[in-house]
């Protein structure tokens, strides 16, 4: 176990990190990520408050449909990324990262320019369990009469859950189609062993519990950022790949006025994937070299357990960010080669 | 329960020692590979490269973290399991066996007698996860 954003957690079961990886790929891994935050938002200006401390662009969403997003500084880096859920056009629910769930609040809750909402502090109403990959339909749909085949992804809806009242949402964080339910947190134990039953935990092809080291694999494989790792309040949605996030448009938001120049004045840096060549394994924080020039850094590096490759996340100058483009990695001393790819680096068969 | 056998010598750090002759084998225990987790890379030292007692001579890589490897005894390396290049889980499948690391011609071959015994081993370990 060890301490996460306060809160102890399981780097992996008994099953260990490449078998929880694998098995979320082919078939399903269960997720207990209760250490999210939530914050909920209500009133006749939920959707114009959120829409004015997040990138994105709320008023596109409908209710039962989420959004990722991101909460930004005026100058236009990250202060959190996480999921906006629209409940009904004067109700939405923030899902944050658990570290970041403290500074958040504080910073929401001081964004108030005469908006009608009310704010509240709902991180310990909820536990959140993540079933994930290729069954976790088939799995959940054994539990709930909320016909989940018709749920599209990034959308959620309210149901029972092995009778306990639930929200469930078609996302995740793993690269997989899945699911997340977010309950009452003194149903969790009930829900996290139905849905191992369900799963038919046990056997070869069943689902299995999964813990953060898994949980990091997978998201890595995806493409997708942690928060802390490949972005926070030193990077900017576009260094980060984030403008798909980043609606200029919208109108007003916190962040947006250094975001338009920022895109107008090209970036000179980017987060970028890459691959290693060499033997050896990059690491979060080791230094990307070129030449004799030490140019950027690994925000996250580990093997990937599915592709079978050793990969990573790292800035670099924009002028070396091409793919293709010839790295080295310094693994503790030693220089490693490595070569710019595509991101994500896995995506999963429709 | 980690499996700890009786003829070998034991770290703190971790790893045991098999004498043979002035040769000692060098490689984690099970307790060690049990906690790292499933080994996807071992970093071994070159032929010839020689050791003082407790220095590091190598690393073993999980997916999750990197763990320095020490050698308990100085000596200087004469055969390093090179399969591991290409099978680094046999470190958690038979750490005892095909999962051993280096062979070094030991400098103080009485070296080993201040390491820990089996029985001690296995107190240390019961201790350290209590």
């Amino acid at each position: 176990m060890v301490d996460f954003g306060g809160w102890d957690m399981p780097v992996q079961y008994p099953a260990g990190t490449i078998e929880e990886h694998l098995r979320t790929r082919t078939h399903a891994g269960l997720f207990d990520v209760s250490h999210m935050g939530e914050i909920d938002v209500a009133g006749p200006d939920a959707i114009t408050f959120v829409n004015r401390v997040t990138s994105n662009d709320v008023t596109k969403l409908i209710d039962g449909q989420a959004q990722y997003s991101a909460l930004t500084t005026p100058a236009g880096t990250v202060i959190d990324d996480l999921l906006v859920y629209r409940i009904a056009h004067d109700h939405l629910l923030l899902v944050v990262n658990a570290g970041t769930t403290t500074k958040d609040w504080e910073w929401i809750s001081t964004q108030h320019r005469g908006e009608s909402v009310k704010l509240l502090n709902v991180s310990e109403d909820y536990c959140q369990l993540a079933i994930q990959g290729p069954d976790a339909l088939s799995i959940l749909q054994q539990l709930t009469p909320v016909p989940l085949a018709a749920m599209k992804y990034y959308h959620f809806g309210f149901g029972n859950v092995d009778g306990v009242s639930a929200i469930i949402s078609r996302t995740g964080y793993t690269g997989e189609d899945g699911f997340e339910v977010y309950a009452a947190p003194d149903k969790a134990e009930q829900l996290w062993n139905k849905l191992l039953a369900a799963g038919n935990f046990g056997s070869d092809t069943g689902v299995l519990p999964c813990g953060l080291a898994a949980r990091n694999t997978l998201r890595l494989e995806a493409g997708m950022a942690l928060y802390g790792n490949d972005i926070d309040e030193t990077t900017t949605l576009y260094e980060a790949n984030l403008g798909w996030i980043c609606k200029l448009d919208k109108g007003e938001f916190i962040g947006r006025e250094k975001l338009a120049q920022q895109k107008e004045a090209g970036l000179k840096r980017k987060l970028v994937g890459f691959e290693v060549t060499d033997r050896g394994i990059a690491r979060d924080h080791q230094d990307v070299v070129i030449g004799d020039q030490r140019v950027g850094q690994v925000t996250s590096g580990s093997p990937a357990p599915y592709l079978k490759k050793n990969i990573g996340l790292a800035y670099v100058p924009t002028e070396f960010s091409g793919v293709g483009q010839e790295i080295k990695i310094d693994v503790r001393g030693r220089l490693v080669a490595a070569q710019i790819v595509k991101a994500p680096f896995y995506k999963r068969p429709k | 329960m980690a499996n700890v056998p009786e003829d070998l010598h034991y770290s703190k750090d971790h790893e045991w020692v098999r004498v043979e002759g002035d040769q000692g084998v060098i490689g984690i225990t099970d307790y060690a590979q049990n906690s790292l987790g499933d080994v996807v890379y071992v970093e071994l030292p070159k032929i010839g490269d020689e050791f003082a007692a407790n220095e590091s001579f190598g690393s073993v890589e999980s997916v999750k973290a990197v763990s320095e490897v020490f050698t308990p005894i100085a000596g200087k390396v004469v055969k390093i399991n090179e399969s591991l290049a290409d099978a680094p889980e046999k470190v958690n499948s038979d750490p005892y066996g095909a999962g051993w690391m280096v062979y070094l011609k030991m400098a103080n071959p009485g070296e080993v007698d201040s390491m820990l015994t089996a029985a001690e081993y296995e107190d240390f370990t019961k201790a350290e996860t209590e």
